[in-house]
């Protein structure tokens, strides 16, 4: 067993017992942080991957993100009552279990019985990656092969917003999301907010600018830009906006129709939707990334902050 | 055994686990969080599958990362409205938990037919 077997083991071991802390423990509050410790584990897994991108996708979103938002839903919802229906007890939770170990070892039965030869795209994305000019296959495979996912991606953001205003009362319409702070937050979190959002900027620029050939990229530079976001607003330092401010609508949809709009303009310039003009598919793929960054870290946000609630009327 | 079959493994353990949570739980953010594990063990599956792929110099096969970054993104969309459609339930039921199971309204009448 060699060293980096040994790691690769503890490794999963460790994200695995997290996992089962996250899915068995006693309260609920305790059960999201286990959450956001094992997705910064998983993240690392991705790296031993040797996905990069996929793992600061993770530990951005899929931990810090989520976890921002489902550490806010367990404050508000708390453990419930103590006469509330009890979770599946006795028979049915042997059976359920002895269902889920099967389900485990069928896929795991099934993952060790793929064929030697993996199929793969790769060759093909390596070969055509100086024509798009970008050095990160993943961006060139996101903002340029496969552009058209990336936009309705950036468009289920905008939908899902829409989806969480509208479980706002018809009464709490026009009115601003609850701040995710307390009503007077800590002093060290208010430094806390005046110091890092800068920092947050920088490096969720760096993160979209590098992602042309490094690592990073639109979604991750742009939930770093959110992060800060909510930091300034649950330091108190700004209050979430209204959601019926017409500059954060526009703010919120000026990625994607941009997007659509450079789509639409390939018909005219390269004969295609979505395509970009021979030779000057960098500039074009840099300012949909500019603008959809700042989108992404809107809509990010907003889908953080939740619907509009009364505490937070004006 | 190396790295990506024991990341293909403990996707298919953290499907399992997930599994079992989302039906055991009766709370709805533990539901939601269950529901997680099972997307990120999904994910992880699917990493580890399309790790197998790579070639040509790269490290790792560019389109299924792609792919999984799309769906990281979408599926904390869901997660998103997931938890607003939690926190209106909360605030019209002022319960976190789901009622425990259809027959248990039984004693309300039924609005019966005219």
């Amino acid at each position: 067993m060699t060293l980096s077997f040994g790691f690769d083991l503890s490794l999963a071991v460790l994200t695995l017992a997290v996992a089962g802390y996250a899915i068995g423990a006693r309260e609920s509050f305790a059960s999201v942080v286990a959450f956001i410790s094992y997705g910064v584990l998983l993240a690392l897994v991705w790296v031993r991957l040797s996905a990069v991108d996929v793992a600061l996708t993770e530990a951005a979103i899929g931990s810090g993100v989520t976890g921002a938002l489902l550490i806010g839903a367990a404050a508000k919802v708390g453990e419930g009552a103590v006469d509330a229906p009890r979770s599946v007890r006795g028979a049915g939770r042997l059976l359920t279990a002895l269902f889920c170990i099967a389900t485990t070892l069928g896929i795991a039965t099934a993952f060790l019985s793929l064929p030697e030869k993996a199929p793969t795209l790769a060759p093909l994305a390596a070969e055509h990656l100086p024509s798009t000019g970008l050095g990160n296959p993943v961006t060139a495979v996101l903002l340029s092969y496969r552009a058209i996912d990336t936009l309705l991606e950036s468009v289920v953001l905008v939908f899902a917003v829409v989806g969480v205003w509208t479980f706002a009362s018809d009464r709490d319409w026009g009115g601003r999301p609850e701040s995710p702070g307390k009503d007077r937050p800590e002093q060290p979190l208010t430094f806390l907010g005046q110091i890092l959002p800068p920092l947050g900027i920088l490096v969720g620029v760096h993160l979209v600018w590098t992602g042309a050939t490094e690592p990073g990229g639109a979604f991750q530079g742009g939930t770093v830009l959110a992060a800060a976001w909510i930091l300034v607003m649950a330091a108190g330092l700004r209050k979430p906006p209204s959601i019926e401010g017409a500059w954060l609508r526009f703010a919120l949809i000026g990625g994607p129709a941009l997007f659509l709009g450079v789509g639409v303009a390939g018909f005219a310039l390269a004969k295609a939707f979505l395509a970009y003009p021979e030779g000057h598919s960098k500039a074009f793929i840099l300012v949909i990334e500019a603008a959809l960054t700042f989108s992404i870290a809107i809509a990010l946000g907003l889908l953080a902050l939740g619907a509009p609630g009364r505490k937070g009327h004006p | 055994m190396n790295a990506v079959t024991l990341a293909g493994l403990a996707g298919a353990a953290l499907i399992g686990m997930g599994l079992f949570g989302l039906v055991t739980h009766s709370h709805i953010l533990r539901k939601i969080v269950a529901f997680n594990v099972i997307g990120s063990g999904v994910f992880l599956l699917f990493g580890a599958v399309a790790r197998r792929g790579a070639a040509s110099g790269l490290n790792a096969d560019p389109v299924p990362q792609a792919l999984v970054i799309t769906g990281i993104v979408v599926a904390f969309s869901a997660t998103a409205l997931a938890v607003a459609l939690l926190l209106r339930y909360f605030k019209e039921v002022g319960s976190p938990f789901l009622a425990d199971d259809p027959g248990a309204g039984a004693s309300q009448p039924d609005h019966e037919r005219p």
